[in-house]
């Protein structure tokens, strides 16, 4: 790929910055301790795709020709626009998802993070973790991202087995597969992270543990394991439905999931996560960020984002949702300098039931602290301890209430939206019949 | 006749919802014939023209009893009555060629989609026959056992009838019962073979058929084709000739039968009646011998086939009388009209209306009570003998126990309200009353009486408080090509039938006779006889009592909880077939949950099913990052909002859909 002079000369200047990012981290330390309305994980979506996988249903399109200087500006017009909106004063990681992020030039990526460093503080120990598909970058491809500011991979692999790559529409084979790994691997030590599919039509349980194996011989320290949902409007979907696929055998997913991660348990690896799984301390901090409930920026078409506008005065957390198609949202950059679509103040109940239905998906699940950074007046004892039917989940063995929190167990962790379907309503419950604090602000 | 009954829960073997489109054919489409005082509203919207266009009243005195004829049409389904009916009207100037009288007596939407009669209608018919001027009365009876009473009665106000039997098709089960019935009442038959004019016509065969089946020598058939008008005058010739008129006196005290009611909203009820003796006019002060009520006469008239006001009706001649009732229950079929200080020894065979099939209609979305009950109301406005009570379903919600004459009557109720009032109801399965014979000294005294009947399957009495338990039975007919036979009879086995006769009525043809427990024919007897003789196999039946049967009250358990909506009464030899499959269902349909669930069916504290649900061993979306949180949260206070709806049995969680998919019966394979 050949670029334009002017743009490898902004790529060169880019991937500088970076560097220099990188050398002066050091002297600023790390200052987890700021409060958390100044802090925010940023979230970039990169639209495009070569080909339409056959299961996927996320925001992305299939473009004759990319006008990747327009899309880059409009990525560095948001970001400065959003983040400044937010007040949001340090960044503690950058997620490039999509769509095929890999397919963007690392300028455009080292531009957005340049853009992040000067309208908040982008960290030089800030994860940025950029999707890519086994297909799209060579090794030196790989490297000039890093030079740009990647110092994380989340390589879609999804399967070591070319007849399911084949009906997961999937353009890369499984030696495609494990070669960009062995590559990733050596340019991110310790910093590459592979996704796994189970529950696919007709796929049996003891070959998908071969494949697990045989990916446990060559994974670096993080491994995503996701069963297939079968999306509408999606060509699986629809082969499904037509009956010329078999549906996937739910009860197989739920063995292979069981087995998978009692696998990876021998293995070194802690479930953090329903489908995250880290040795070595290598945990996403950008997902966790998500099921903490923390702040999140999202830009680029389509992208969500979950923050305080505290720059322009505001004290509600919002969910915010960007123009999904990206001309249209390209058009609205230009204009207003973003391409939010839509805002919705989150009220205090929602607030709450988010981080419940999102914290307990982690291994932790909510701690009494957790809680209370959320709600101070209402502790988890108060809004859980008291019902028969939490009681009887906690008899059962699927959920712990104890000095440490909420959370799951090993077993509960599998069922967590049944288990939810309790703790929803009695959190309404609870927040409906609760005294309300005297001194609470907003 | 809106009743409260208390918890409602499906009866005998309570399986099926219908929802009303659910194509249940049943006992349907053979022969949808009358119902009761089903009248329709469509009758005021379609008459051609009121009474009160017509200003110059009839004097019916001039006709004399020796001139007047009574008479019915009888037939199979299709065999072609209405058609017959609507020439008959055209030759006697009742009706205009001219206009497209198509099947003019049918007037309810669902008589004309078919192209069956629902509903009796009567017309009068003014005809010259060698200078003479007749008065034919055709009464167009229901045909339907489930209406024979109804049809006894009609058939009480006629001497005679008109048994049309199709050239191609022969005599079919109904024909035969039809025949039966007019044979009992002693009227005189007059075999019609029609559509001679098909292709595949063979009124030899037919004419043979009928001297073999009914003993009518062959030359009294008359073969026509009523639709191109073939030998149509022949039948009127023959009405005159052979039927005798009425044996009644004018000069007698006023005795007129009641043999149909309708309703009409600015009216009143408008009664049809047949006057055995004596006169009725304007004014007159008559009274119900069975409600005892006095009315006055406001308006008396024939039918052609439109109300058409008369000065008078005299003994012999057939009408209607409209004089005040304000609920059709006020008039009905076989009651006795009489005049005020004069009574008279009322008609015989009087009965009130007895439903024997059963079954329980609630509203999909309970936001559709109000409206559900306005449509059953001014249904059963025209239809006294649909039984209305009240019921409740812990699963359904609130909705109405509903009793009938038959699966058919059950049908046609039904799809009216679809129809015309454009309600989707749930249906559940049909079941019938069974009765107890007590032996508790205890229980006799509570009840008053020793025999009981029971609809409610939790009012079933143990075993040991009893001394028999008493199933209704039936008698069926069933006529079918002789190459399936021996799937018949193999079909009518496993329906616990008794075979009471078999002959046959032509070469390849075979009448076959058998007693049936009615709860056995009620669910999908006739589809599966249709569908194993490729269409070609009719069937009818008669009621025939009620006979002794080893009943038990079969329990489904959860988790060993009761579940009330799905005790079932059921014959002890089917017990485990039928336990299995309500099993079998609700394995199919209840959700996995956070543990297993076992479903028994049982027998007291015997177990006679039994089928596991396992607990749930994933579920949990796998993604859920920042982009999915709104819609997943979305899902899940759905869920969880649909989760307080759902009834709890323990701790198993039914949603109302399990119920309605286990109530579904499903054909026999």
């Amino acid at each position: 790929m050949a670029l334009p002079g002017t743009w490898a000369r902004g790529w060169a200047a880019a991937a500088k910055i970076a560097q220099r990012r990188r050398h002066a981290e050091g002297a600023r330390g790390s200052s987890s301790r700021a409060p958390p309305s100044s802090r925010a994980a940023l979230y970039v979506h990169w639209p495009y795709c070569e080909k339409r996988c056959s299961y996927c249903n996320f925001n992305k399109y299939v473009p004759r020709g990319v006008d990747e200087a327009a899309m880059r500006s409009c990525l560095v017009t948001e970001a400065q626009t959003l983040l400044r909106l937010s007040g949001v004063r340090r960044v503690e990681s950058v997620f490039f998802g999509g769509g095929t992020p890999s397919l963007a030039s690392p300028s455009t990526v080292a531009a957005v993070l340049e853009a992040v460093d000067q309208a908040a503080h982008l960290p030089a120990d800030s994860e940025v973790t950029l999707e890519a598909n086994p297909t799209s970058p060579s090794g030196a491809r790989l490297a000039a991202f890093g030079a740009a500011g990647v110092n994380r991979l989340s390589i879609g692999l999804q399967s070591l087995d070319d007849t399911e790559l084949q009906l997961l529409g999937r353009t890369h084979s499984a030696r495609d597969a494990l070669q960009t790994l062995a590559e990733a691997r050596r340019l991110f030590p310790g910093r590459v992270s592979v996704d796994l599919m189970l529950g696919l039509p007709a796929q049996q349980v003891g070959p998908w543990l071969g494949q697990l194996r045989m990916l446990l011989g060559c994974c670096d320290d993080h491994l995503s394991l996701y069963q297939l949902t079968l999306e509408r409007g999606t060509a699986l979907f629809t082969q499904v439905q037509r009956g010329t696929l078999p549906a996937p055998d739910p009860e197989l997913a739920a063995e292979m999931y069981q087995e998978g991660r009692a696998v990876l348990r021998e293995a070194g690896f802690r479930q953090y996560e329903v489908s995250n799984f880290a040795r070595n301390g290598a945990l996403s901090t950008h997902n966790w960020t998500y099921w903490q409930c923390g702040q999140y920026v999202g830009i680029g078409p389509g992208a969500h984002g979950r923050f305080v506008p505290q720059g322009a005065g505001g004290h509600t957390r919002e969910a915010r949702i960007q123009t999904l198609e990206p001309d249209n949202w390209m058009k609205e950059v230009m204009l207003f300098g973003h391409g939010t679509r839509r805002r919705v103040p989150l009220g205090q109940l929602e607030l709450l039931e988010e981080v419940l239905a999102m914290g307990l998906r982690t291994d932790v699940g909510i701690t009494h602290q957790h809680w209370q950074q959320f709600e101070p007046q209402l502790s988890l004892r108060d809004v859980f301890g008291a019902s028969q039917e939490v009681k009887a989940l906690l008899a059962q063995g699927l959920l712990l209430l104890d000095h440490r929190g909420l959370r799951c167990s090993w077993e509960g962790l599998a069922v967590l939206d049944s288990l939810l379907l309790t703790l929803l309503p009695r959190l309404q419950e609870a927040w409906q019949q609760r005294t309300p604090s005297p001194v609470q602000g907003g | 006749m809106w009743t409260p009954v208390g918890w409602g829960r499906w009866h005998g073997r309570a399986l099926t919802v219908w929802a009303t489109s659910a194509a249940h054919r049943g006992l349907l489409e053979p022969r949808l014939t009358p119902s009761r005082g089903a009248a329709a509203k469509s009758r005021t919207a379609d008459r051609l023209y009121s009474s009160a266009d017509r200003k110059e009243k009839i004097d019916m005195s001039r006709f004399s009893v020796e001139n007047i004829r009574n008479f019915s049409i009888i037939a199979h389904v299709d065999h072609g009555k209405s058609t017959l009916a609507d020439r008959l009207l055209e030759l006697t100037g009742t009706i205009d060629k001219t206009k497209n009288n198509k099947q003019v007596l049918d007037k309810l939407q669902v008589e004309r989609e078919r192209g069956i009669t629902v509903k009796a209608q009567t017309a009068s018919l003014f005809y010259n026959c060698e200078g003479k001027q007749y008065l034919l009365n055709l009464i167009d009876t229901p045909g339907h056992v489930d209406f024979s009473y109804e049809v006894s009665r009609s058939l009480s106000a006629c001497q005679g009838v008109l048994l049309v039997v199709d050239a191609n098709e022969g005599i079919q089960a109904q024909t035969v019962a039809n025949f039966f019935l007019a044979f009992e009442a002693q009227l005189l038959v007059i075999p019609v073979i029609n559509k001679i004019d098909l292709k595949n016509a063979d009124p030899a065969r037919v004419e043979k058929q009928i001297e073999k089946v009914f003993d009518i020598p062959s030359d009294e058939c008359i073969k026509i084709s009523a639709k191109l008008g073939t030998n149509v005058e022949r039948v009127l010739q023959a009405v005159i000739e052979r039927i005798p008129p009425p044996k009644v006196h004018r000069k007698n005290p006023l005795k007129a039968l009641v043999f149909d009611s309708t309703f009409d909203q600015y009216r009143g009820v408008i009664a049809n009646v047949a006057l055995f003796d004596g006169v009725v006019s304007k004014g007159d002060k008559i009274i119900s011998a069975h409600t005892k009520k006095t009315y006055e006469v406001n308006e008396v008239g024939v039918l052609n086939p439109n109300e058409q006001p008369t000065h008078k009706l005299y003994a012999g001649q057939v009408g209607y009388l409209i004089a005040g009732m304000k609920d059709v229950t006020e008039a009905q079929i076989g009651d006795t009209l009489y005049l005020h200080k004069q009574p008279v020894e009322p008609l015989p065979g009087f009965k009130s209306a007895k439903p024997m099939v059963f079954a329980g209609m609630y509203p999909i979305d309970q936001s559709e009570y109000n409206n559900l009950k306005s449509a059953v109301e001014k249904l059963t406005i025209n239809d006294s003998s649909v039984t209305v009570h009240r019921d409740s379903s812990l699963a359904l919600g609130a909705g109405w126990r509903l009793g009938f004459l038959g699966l058919l009557h059950m049908e046609v109720f039904n799809q009216r309200l679809e129809q015309e009032y454009n309600a989707s109801v749930i249906l559940t399965t049909p079941t019938v009353p069974y009765k107890a014979v007590l032996s508790s000294a205890k229980l006799i005294k509570e009840y008053r009486e020793k025999e009981i009947t029971i609809i409610n399957p939790a009012q079933f009495p143990d075993k040991s408080k009893v001394t028999e338990y008493l199933e209704p039975v039936i008698l069926g007919t069933i006529i079918t090509p002789d190459e399936y036979t021996g799937k018949v009879m193999m079909l009518c086995q496993a329906r616990r039938a008794v075979q009471k006769n078999m002959m046959y009525i032509d070469q390849n043809r075979v009448m076959l006779k058998y007693l049936f427990p009615l709860n056995e024919i009620v669910v999908d007897f006739y589809d599966s006889l249709k569908s194993l003789s490729s269409g070609y196999a009719s069937f009818d039946y008669e009621d025939a009592g009620y006979q002794t049967a080893d009943l038990v009250k079969m329990d489904i358990l959860l988790n060993g909880n009761l579940v009330e909506e799905l005790v079932t009464i059921v014959h002890k030899d089917k017990a485990h077939t039928v336990g299995k499959a309500i099993c079998e269902r609700l394995k199919e349909s209840l959700p996995r949950q956070l543990f297993e669930i076992a479903i028994q069916a049982a027998i007291g504290s015997k177990i006679i099913a039994r089928e596991t649900v396992k607990a749930y061993r994933k579920n949990v979306l796998a993604k859920c990052y920042g982009g999915d949180i709104t819609r997943k949260m979305k899902l899940l206070k759905r869920q969880a909002e649909g989760k307080k709806k759902l009834r709890k049995i323990g701790n198993i969680e039914v949603p109302k859909d399990a119920f309605i998919k286990v109530l579904r019966t499903q054909p026999d394979k």
